[in-house]
């Protein structure tokens, strides 16, 4: 088979981390080649090789048998390698067209041809069968349209090595099939994938091979309709999983309310939704994307402003005008976009950690006592199972995985009442999604109370004693016990309920 | 050539180039502690000389002496404050509000002394920026003990830590339950002050309240704590960094000068050299 791209023998190594050694990797034309592997397994580190961000210490990178050295983003896509990154690389305030030309405008004596341009930029979202507004910011567009526009602009670079990081994440189902349609369209038409993604089922739906990569070695590349995902998991952890769900033990009946809010209104004209959330008890905010969780979340918090009335906390009335307020009461909101709005990624684990915990080791008037940081630093990170070369490491070079555990790390040690997880484990693999289950459940279970908010509708069913039920802003139901069901939660999150009633 | 002849690595040339830097440099603490958090203050050469000349008209009025100078260090402190009122509590970015200070500043000196310089200080007063103990000149003293209680605020206080962290996610640091406004009002509370210190120095070694002192003051000040290796977005850096940058500067400017260089090409050659370490900077940043 006639190899549009291999990769051999790379390895890189980062301070204190031996991020890949030995790594093989081939990928034929028009084909779907899936990267599986735990955070940290260094997918990402060989994708940036791939696309020229790194440069491997080792190893030979080939497009079409010929031995090329990409220096920076710009080479590689002009050997026809284009990524979606998770976070895109989309300037929102430009339009569709306006992205997917940039820095390629056509011209004519040197006046744009915007007419040129938006025929060209339609007739690739005819290819890929699905119509963006093309006159809109693509700020304001959702994030499946934002993800079309960069696949788009992939193509229009005549990209024949198409690398996906993760492109299913932020999609709802429907989303994710009319993806996988585009792909297998682009597939047709002889454009090479590589295909990244913690969902076993959509690997085994998409791809032809998977190779699995662990601790920066490779394991294995295997034939998709050779191998069953028990062998997969196994090729991933080193192990065989027990069920990544934590045994759920319900909060006695007559635990105290640790959050009652009698109604709140994110905005003039908003529904105004109604809540509490109990000692112990794990509340579960269901929905599809952008149906209101992270607002309400945020709007507890004090971080959005809203109209509130009547709100308890532990039986005291309060006010949560700021996330200040919120952390003083013990309420902790930990952000669905880590590293946005959950992490300073020059900094150190520490530091990270730290952040909101240092008034615990002041002494002599206010002087942090470093000792006793480190001890509790070192602590936390044990407890939350950070796997990192040391304390002063910066967070941005971790996995995701590893990110997310030191957000929890630093509100393991605030000991607080409540506490609302924001997608805890987007991006995250198997083996680190269940330890972070794990320690979820052993809050609720030490008498803290959790929301979680989360899409992934096993893990909403898996941990929460209740779930309340989002759909375009308000709480349309809270189910309980055997009611929380995922076809129960996706009736009432979609509306079905309404249409069939 | 002098260099060679021995003269620029006399004690005395070495004192004489940490007293002139001595007065950038206190500005300099300042404005790092403002850059770490993400902010820039253009304002510091006009508060500087505002409260040089204050503390020296209030001086002559026959004020106590603690009184004129309290409120020469007020002022700057105030003025300071209302920068980060406006930046952290009204949301204004930081290079205008500090831009639109600095004329406010800039205008009441001038305003405050008719444009004239305010002379005839008592002869005390030359002691801060003049005296020596120890055989060390009093400035450089000052300068030591202000980087000594920045550093010591920086790297070891939960307020220290906050400024770096806002300079590195502001957005992380305001949900995970820290002050953000409050702290980033202290920052530039604080970058106003040590202008406002530098000003009594200055006043005190001219022996004299100049209304049109400091006038660029605050890009040496800028240029200090960028060759001293911390990026003008914030988050990462050292005070100590600062103090090298600033005597960098210094020494470049006496050496030059005893090179006999002619003071306009002395200009180029410094933002030359200005540019020339920040790419290093940068250089060695991306290589980690």
């Amino acid at each position: 088979m006639p190899y549009v791209l291999e990769l051999t023998g790379i390895s890189k190594r980062f301070p204190g981390v031996q991020a890949l050694s030995g790594i093989d990797f081939a990928l034929a034309a028009g084909e779907v080649h899936a990267l599986l592997g735990e955070n940290g397994a260094g997918k990402s580190t060989l994708m940036k090789i791939l696309c020229g961000v790194y440069r491997p210490d080792e190893g030979r990178l080939l497009i079409d048998g010929e031995e090329r050295h990409f220096h920076d983003y710009r080479e590689a896509t002009a050997a026809g390698v284009a990524t979606i990154f998770q976070e895109f690389s989309l300037v929102p305030d430009l339009n569709a067209v306006e992205n997917i030309f940039l820095g390629r405008e056509l011209t004519r004596r040197g006046l744009l041809q915007k007419a040129a341009m938006r025929q060209r930029a339609m007739a690739l979202f005819d290819k890929l069968g699905y119509a963006v507004p093309l006159d809109r910011p693509v700020g304001t567009l959702s994030v499946a349209q934002q993800q079309f526009v960069e696949i788009a602009k992939a193509l229009s670079n005549d990209a024949r090595i198409l690398v996906l990081d993760e492109p299913t994440a932020p999609l709802t189902p429907e989303e994710t099939q009319h993806l996988f349609k585009v792909m297998r369209e682009l597939q047709a038409q002889g454009v090479a994938m590589v295909f990244i993604s913690h969902h076993l089922d959509e690997i085994f739906e998409v791809a032809q091979r998977i190779t699995v990569l662990r601790d920066g070695r490779k394991i294995g590349c295997v034939a998709t309709d050779e191998v069953d995902m028990n062998r997969l998991v196994e090729m991933m952890v080193g192990r065989s999983l027990e069920s990544s769900f934590p045994l759920r033990t319900p909060p006695p009946a007559d635990a105290p309310l640790m959050l009652d809010v009698e109604a709140i209104q994110l905005q003039r004209g908003d529904p105004v939704n109604q809540l509490h959330v109990r000692a112990g008890e794990i509340l579960g905010f269901a929905g599809v994307v952008g149906s209101g969780r992270s607002e309400l979340a945020l709007g507890l918090i004090g971080e959005l402003k809203t109209a509130r009335k009547q709100v308890r906390f532990d039986g005291k009335p309060v006010r949560l005008g700021d996330p200040a307020q919120a952390l003083e009461l013990g309420i902790g909101l930990l952000p669905e976009n880590r590293k946005a709005d959950g992490l300073i990624l020059d900094a150190s684990l520490r530091d990270n950690i730290s952040l909101n915990n240092l008034a615990k080791y002041r002494r002599f008037g206010g002087l942090i006592d470093g000792a006793k940081e480190m001890a509790a630093t070192l602590k936390s990170l044990a407890d939350a199972h950070v796997k990192a070369p040391s304390p002063h490491t910066a967070v941005g070079t971790l996995s995701g995985g590893n990110q997310q555990k030191v957000v929890i790390a630093r509100w393991l040690q605030q000991r607080c009442r409540l506490l609302i997880f924001d997608e805890p484990t987007r991006g995250i693999d198997v083996g680190a999604k269940a330890e972070i289950y794990q320690l979820i459940h052993a809050m609720a279970a030490a008498g803290h109370a959790v929301i979680l908010i989360s899409s992934e509708l096993p893990e909403i069913v898996g941990l929460s004693h209740r779930v309340a039920v989002f759909r375009q802003g308000a709480i349309t139901a809270t189910l309980e016990g055997e009611a929380i069901h995922p076809n129960q939660i996706m009736l009432h999150a979609t509306g079905a309920q309404h249409a069939l009633s | 050539m002098s260099l060679a002849d021995g003269d620029f690595l006399t004690v005395a040339n070495l004192l004489n180039i940490v007293r002139q830097v001595s007065i950038n440099a206190v500005i300099a603490v300042g404005m790092t502690y403002v850059i770490l958090s993400g902010g820039i203050d253009l304002s510091v050469g006009s508060v500087l000389a505002l409260a040089g000349t204050l503390t020296a008209g209030l001086l002559i009025a026959g004020l106590p002496p603690y009184l004129a100078i309290a409120a020469g260090l007020a002022c700057g402190l105030l003025l300071g404050a209302l920068n980060g009122l406006l930046v952290a509590y009204l949301g204004m970015p930081s290079i205008i509000v500090t831009l639109a200070t600095m004329g406010i500043a800039r205008g009441l000196g001038l305003l405050y002394t008719g444009g004239y310089p305010v002379d005839g200080l008592p002869e005390w007063f030359g002691l801060l920026g003049r005296g020596k103990l120890l055989g060390i000149p009093n400035p450089v003293l000052l300068m030591l003990a202000i980087f000594a209680l920045a550093w010591l605020l920086l790297s070891r206080t939960a307020f220290g830590r906050h400024v770096y962290a806002i300079g590195g996610n502001e957005d992380a640091t305001r949900l995970s339950g820290v002050r953000v406004k409050r702290n980033k009002l202290m920052v530039y509370a604080i970058s106003g002050f040590t202008a406002a210190l530098a000003g009594l120095v200055l006043s005190s070694r001219l022996m004299s309240g100049q209304p049109s002192a400091g006038v660029s003051f605050e890009l040496d000040a800028i240029a200090a704590v960028v060759m001293g290796g911390i990026p003008i977005t914030g988050g990462r850096g050292s005070v100590i960094g600062t103090l090298i940058g600033a005597l960098t500067l210094g020494v470049l400017n006496n050496g030059l000068n005893m090179m006999g260089i002619s003071p306009y090409l002395q200009i180029v050659i410094r933002g030359v050299i200005i540019l020339f370490a920040i790419y290093i900077g940068r250089e060695r940043a991306r290589r980690t």
